[in-house]
C-alpha cells in the first residue's frame, strides 16, 4: 500500500503538533514527582554494600535510632523472605525471582544494605553514618566469562526461582540460556568462500535520564499504599510492589506524573519498595530520592555483552549463514536477563533476510556488579554493533563498498525473516532508507575518507538496523473515552508519557478518529486505579500497541454516539451519521450537536457514553533504518569527532513529525555516547568507578556534530494510520556506523566498545610497525 | 543564620546552615523549577541567575547571596513561555526536566551575545545537558527565536 495515498487525508495525525503538557514544561511547573511530594514526608536513604560480595554478619543501629527525628532503620530482618523480580514485565515475568527488598547477602558494591527514614535530610545523613554492619567479605565473581559454573555462586538460595522456562539454573550462575536455528549452518558456513569469525563486546551503559529515580508513597483514607513515582511501567509496580511487601495487590495503587526520562532504566521498579516499606511499616508518608552517584551505581544499565559472530558469504558478496553466540552480562540480578539477550539476535540476523541457515546460542550470566536492565534498544543495539561490524569486515575482505554489499543482502519487503520468529516484512523500506541516506552524506563522493591535509582524516561509515514494534502476543494496551458535558471527550490512557510524548500522539490519533479538534480532548494518564490497563511504555509498543488500542476504542465509541444521536432525533441509527461534531438524520437532514448529546447523557440517562478497547498483536512489525556517520579522525592522537550524521528511518507512518524527529535526533546522541566515551568501569574489587557525570560522560551538545533526520515511510497494514514504532532503533546504528567510519578513515577496527582515542591511537600504531 | 535576599524581585528570607547549598532553599522557597541533576556542577539543570549572571545553583552556597537578586524560571516567566513556544514547536522540550536550566541559560546568552552563531550559542550553553533530544532541535528552537528577536528589535529600531 502507497503511504501517501493511505494519509493523505488526515487532518491531525502526521502533523508537528506541539505536545500537550509543553507550556507546564517550559515553564517550569512543579509537575514531577519531587515537586509533588508531601513536605511532610519521612527522608528515605540506603545505607549500600561496600562490597562485591558479603554475608551481614551484624547490623547495630542503637546509636543512629537515637539521632533526633530518626523514624525506623530497616534491614533484611524486617523484610518477607520471599523473593520477587523487580523488572517491569507482563506477568508471569521471564526475569527470576531473585530479589528481596534487603537481602543479609550483598551482591554489588552498592548493594541495598539497610533503609533509614527521618524527618529531615541531615537527620537521616547523620544516622546513615552511624549504623555499624559487619560484614562477612566473600570473594566475587567480575569477570562474566568465568561465571558460569563458577565456585562461587552469586545465588546459592534456595528460595529464588524461575517463573518461565528460560533456560535459567542458579547453581550455575546461569539467568538464561538458549539456541535456536533454522537450516544447517554448520554445512553452509563449511561451503561459504569467506567466514568472517570475529568477538565483539559491549559495555555497560547508563540511560542518565535527567531526573534520577525517585518515589514517595502514602497511605490513604482506605488505608491503601499510594505510590507516585517516576515509572515506565505503573501496573507492573503494583504488581511488584505487591510481591515485594507480600500484600494484596489490590492494596496498592501507582501513580505516574510527569517523567523526566526513562530510556528503559524505569522499566525496573529501582527506587519504589524502599520507601513503600517504611510507609507500610510506619502508616507514615515518606519519599526517596536517587541521588546522581546512586542511579549511576545502583540501577538498571545496558547489559554488557560479548559476542562470537561468524559469517559466511561467497566471493560475489552473498550473505548465506549466520552464526551467533551472546554472553549476557545481567549483573547481581537477572531484571530484563532472559529477554534482552534475546533480541541481540533475532532482531539483528534477520537485516539479512536471503541467508540460507542461521544459529543463534547465549548465556546470560550473573556476576557480583550492579543488576543491568533495560536500556532502549534491549539488546538489539549490543547484537546489531556485532553483526553490522562483522558485514563491515566482510566488505572489506571482499574489497567491496559496505552499502553495496547491504544493497545485495538487505531484508526487502515481503521477506520471510526466519530469524524473526519467521514473521513476513509486510512493511519494509529499509532499501530505501539506505539510498537516501546515502544522497544525504553524500556517500560516493566522501567513501572511503578523504585525507583533509591538516593532519586529520575524515571517513564515513554505515550500519542498518531494526527493532519491534511491541512484544508480539504478550503487550497489551488499553484506554477508554468518555463523552461529558458539552461534549468534550476523556481520553484515559495507561500508557505512560516519560517525556516521549505518547499523551500528545494518541491525543493526535482520537482527534483524527473522532474527526474533532485536539483541544477537544483531555489526557488523562496513569492512575492504576482509574486508568486502563496498559503493560506500560516499553519495548517500542506504544504507538503501535496502546495507537491501535485508541483507533479501535474511537470505532466503539463512534457507534454508541450513532445510538443515542439516533434515539434523541428518534430514528433508526441506520439513518444516522457522526461527522465529529454532530449526528446527522440523512433522510431528513435533521441533527442533534455532540456538545447537546454530551449533556443531555447526563440527564435520565440509562447507558455510559464510553468506550474502552484493547489491543494486542501476534505480530510486531520492525521499523528499519539506515545510518551513515561522518567522523575525522586525528592521525596523531586517535581522537575521533562527529562531523556529520545521516539517518533515515521508516517507522512506517509518522504520527507527529517533530517529536519523531526528536526521537531519532536523541537516540544517535545517546547511540553516538556509546559509540564514543559511554563506560561503566570498575575496579578490580569491583567498585564502580563511573559514579558521576565526571567519570560517566554523556554528550554534549559540543559531541554530537550535525545530526539530520529523514522519513522513508513503508505502510504497516495492522498499525494505526499504518505507523510503527521510533522510540528504541533509533540507537542502534551509531556504534557500528561509527567503528566503520572509524576503519574506513585509517583502517582501525575496534571491536570493543567505546572507541576511544587510545584504542584508535593504539590501532593506528600497530598497524604502523606491521606494515 | 538567617539570610535576606530578593528572589524574583521580592525580598526573601530564609535560615540557612553554613553549608547549605541554594538549590534545596529556592526549592524550598516554592520555586520548583530549580531541578538537581547531578550533585557535581555537570549538568546545568540548576541554572539560576545570580545579580543577573548564570550560576549553578548546586554549587552557591547560600550563606553566600545574603543582599544579593536571584531570579529563577518563575521570575522570566512570559519570556520563558515565548522562547518555551519555539522549543516546543521543534519537539525540543521532550521530557522538560532540563528545560528550566536550559531556558534560563538560553536567556541570559539572549542578554550577553549579540547575534551569536552556530558554535558561539553550542560553546555558551555547552554546561546544559540534555538526554533526550540530542540538541538539534533545541538549535533549530533558538535559532527561529533569535531570527524573531533580531527583527523585533530592528523594527523597534525603525520606529
Amino acid at each position: 500500500m502507497n503511504m501517501t495515498e493511505e494519509t493523505k487525508d488526515m487532518r491531525v495525525v502526521n502533523q508537528a503538533v506541539p505536545k500537550v503538557d509543553a507550556e507546564a514544561l517550559v515553564t517550569g511547573k512543579a509537575v514531577y514527582t519531587n515537586d509533588l511530594a508531601p513536605s511532610d514526608c519521612l527522608i528515605v536513604k540506603i545505607i549500600r554494600s561496600p562490597h562485591a560480595h558479603a554475608l551481614i554478619k551484624d547490623i547495630n543501629t542503637a546509636r543512629a535510632e537515637a539521632v533526633p527525628g530518626i523514624e525506623c532503620i530497616l534491614t533484611y530482618k524486617d523484610c518477607p523472605d520471599k523473593r520477587f523480580t523487580l523488572a517491569g514485565q507482563t506477568y508471569p515475568e521471564a526475569s527470576p525471582y531473585d530479589r528481596l527488598i534487603l537481602d543479609q547477602r550483598m551482591r554489588f558494591v552498592g548493594d541495598a544494605a539497610a533503609i533509614v527514614a527521618g524527618t529531615s535530610e541531615e537527620a537521616v545523613k547523620k544516622a546513615v553514618k552511624l549504623v555499624k554492619i559487619k560484614y562477612e567479605v566473600l570473594e566475587p565473581v567480575l569477570d562474566f566469562r568465568t561465571a558460569k559454573d563458577n565456585p562461587i555462586l552469586v545465588h546459592p538460595e534456595d528460595n529464588w526461582k524461575s517463573l518461565c522456562p528460560v533456560g535459567a539454573d542458579n547453581k550455575r550462575n546461569l539467568c538464561a540460556h538458549d539456541v535456536s536455528e533454522s537450516g544447517d549452518i554448520e554445512a553452509v558456513l563449511a561451503d561459504c568462500d569467506y567466514v568472517i569469525d570475529r568477538v565483539y563486546h559491549t559495555k555497560a551503559n547508563q540511560q542518565a535520564m535527567m531526573e534520577t529515580f525517585r518515589t514517595y508513597t502514602y497511605l490513604d483514607a482506605y488505608g491503601r499504599l499510594n505510590v507516585v513515582s517516576s515509572t515506565q511501567v505503573p501496573f507492573h509496580v503494583r504488581r511488584i510492589l505487591a510481591n515485594a511487601l507480600d500484600i494484596p495487590k489490590s492494596k496498592v495503587r501507582v501513580i505516574k506524573p510527569r517523567i523526566g526520562g526513562g530510556f528503559g532504566a524505569k522499566q525496573t521498579a529501582v527506587s519504589e519498595v524502599y520507601p513503600a516499606l517504611v510507609t507500610w511499616k510506619t502508616g507514615k508518608p515518606a519519599k526517596i530520592i536517587f541521588t546522581r552517584e546512586e542511579s549511576l551505581t545502583a540501577s538498571s544499565p545496558r547489559h554488557e555483552m560479548e559476542m562470537h559472530v561468524r559469517l559466511g558469504a561467497d566471493k560475489e558478496g552473498h550473505i548465506r549463514g549466520i552464526d551467533l553466540y551472546t554472553l549476557s552480562n545481567t549483573g547481581a540480578f537477572g531484571e530484563h536477563g532472559p529477554t534482552t539477550v534475546g533480541l541481540s539476535g533475532h532482531k539483528s540476523i534477520p537485516l539479512y533476510g536471503k541467508a540460507e541457515a542461521f544459529r543463534f546460542t547465549y548465556d546470560v550470566v550473573y556476576t557480583n556488579v550492579m543488576s543491568a536492565g533495560a536500556y532502549r534498544g534491549y539488546g538489539a543495539t549490543q547484537g546489531i554493533f556485532a553483526v553490522e561490524s562483522a558485514v563491515n569486515e566482510l566488505a572489506q575482505i571482499l574489497d567491496m563498498d559496505p552499502t553495496v554489499l547491504r544493497e545485495m543482502n538487505m531484508v526487502r519487503e515481503g521477506d520471510v525473516m526466519p530469524a524473526y520468529y519467521g514473521e513476513t516484512a509486510e512493511s519494509c523500506a529499509l532499501d530505501r532508507c539506505l539510498a537516501r541516506a546515502k544522497e544525504m552524506i553524500g556517500w560516493d563522493e566522501k567513501y572511503p575518507c578523504r585525507d583533509m591535509g591538516n593532519g586529520k582524516v575524515r571517513g564515513v561509515g554505515v550500519a542498518m538496523a531494526m527493532q519491534g514494534s511491541g512484544i508480539s502476543s504478550v503487550d497489551t494496551g488499553s484506554v477508554a473515552i468518555k463523552v461529558n458535558d458539552d461534549g468534550f471527550y476523556s481520553l484515559m490512557i495507561g500508557a505512560t508519557d516519560m517525556g516521549t510524548g505518547c499523551d500528545t500522539i494518541l491525543s493526535q490519533m482520537a482527534a483524527e478518529c473522532l474527526d474533532c479538534d485536539m483541544k477537544d480532548i483531555i489526557v488523562h494518564g496513569v492512575d492504576t486505579d482509574t486508568s486502563p490497563y496498559d503493560c506500560g511504555s516499553y519495548a517500542s509498543s506504544t504507538t503501535y500497541v496502546t495507537g491501535m488500542a485508541v483507533v479501535r476504542t474511537c470505532e466503539a465509541l463512534i457507534a454508541k454516539i450513532c445510538e443515542r444521536g439516533a434515539v434523541y432525533l428518534g430514528c433508526s441509527v441506520d439513518e444516522v451519521e457522526f461527522n465529529g461534531a454532530e449526528v446527522v438524520n440523512l433522510k431528513t437532514g435533521e441533527s442533534i450537536t455532540r456538545k447537546e448529546i454530551g449533556n443531555r447523557v447526563m440527564c435520565f440517562n440509562n447507558e455510559a457514553l464510553s468506550a474502552s478497547e484493547a489491543f494486542s498483536s501476534p505480530t510486531s512489525p520492525p521499523p528499519f533504518m539506515a545510518g551513515i556517520a561522518e567522523v575525522e579522525i586525528d592521525k596523531e592522537t586517535g581522537v575521533v569527532e562527529m562531523v556529520d550524521y545521516a539517518a533515515v528511518v521508516d517507522c512506517g507512518t509518522v504520527v507527529n513529525p517533530s517529536l519523531a524527529r526528536v526521537q531519532t535526533e536523541g537516540g544517535i546522541a545517546q547511540g553516538i555516547g556509546m559509540a564514543l566515551f559511554e563506560d561503566v568501569v570498575y575496579s578490580p574489587k569491583g567498585k564502580n568507578y563511573s559514579n558521576s557525570f565526571m567519570q560517566y560522560k554523556i554528550p554534549s551538545r559540543l559531541d554530537v556534530g550535525n545530526i539530520r533526520v529523514e522519513f522513508e515511510s513503508s505502510y504497516e497494514p495492522t498499525g494505526p494510520f499504518g505507523a510503527k514504532s521510533i522510540g528504541e532503533i533509533v540507537i542502534n546504528t551509531p556504534s557500528p556506523a561509527i567503528s566503520n567510519a572509524v576503519q574506513n578513515a585509517v583502517g582501525v577496527i575496534v571491536r570493543e566498545l567505546p572507541i576511544t582515542a587510545e584504542k584508535v591511537y593504539k590501532g593506528m600504531r600497530d598497524k604502523a610497525e606491521n606494515r | 543564620m538567617e539570610i535576606q535576599f530578593t528572589l524574583n524581585k521580592k525580598q526573601v528570607t530564609a535560615e540557612v546552615g553554613a553549608d547549605t547549598v541554594l538549590l534545596g532553599v529556592l526549592r524550598d522557597l516554592g520555586c520548583k523549577s530549580v531541578k538537581c541533576g547531578c550533585e557535581t556542577t555537570n549538568c546545568g539543570l540548576c541554572t539560576v541567575w545570580i545579580d543577573g549572571k548564570s550560576r549553578l545553583s548546586c554549587s552557591v552556597l547560600a550563606a553566600g547571596i545574603d543582599g544579593h537578586e536571584v531570579t529563577t524560571l518563575e521570575g522570566v516567566e512570559e519570556e520563558a513561555a515565548e522562547f518555551g513556544r519555539f522549543l516546543a514547536a521543534e519537539g525540543g522540550e521532550q521530557c522538560g526536566f532540563c528545560s528550566p536550566g536550559f531556558i534560563m541559560n538560553v536567556l541570559a546568552m539572549k542578554r550577553e551575545l549579540d547575534d551569536p552563531d552556530l558554535e558561539e550559542i553550542k560553546e555558551y550553553l555547552a554546561g546544559n545537558l540534555c538526554r533526550c533530544t540530542g540538541y538539534m532541535s533545541q538549535l533549530r528552537a533558538i535559532q527561529k527565536y533569535m531570527t524573531l528577536q533580531n527583527e523585533n528589535s530592528g523594527k523597534e529600531a525603525q520606529v
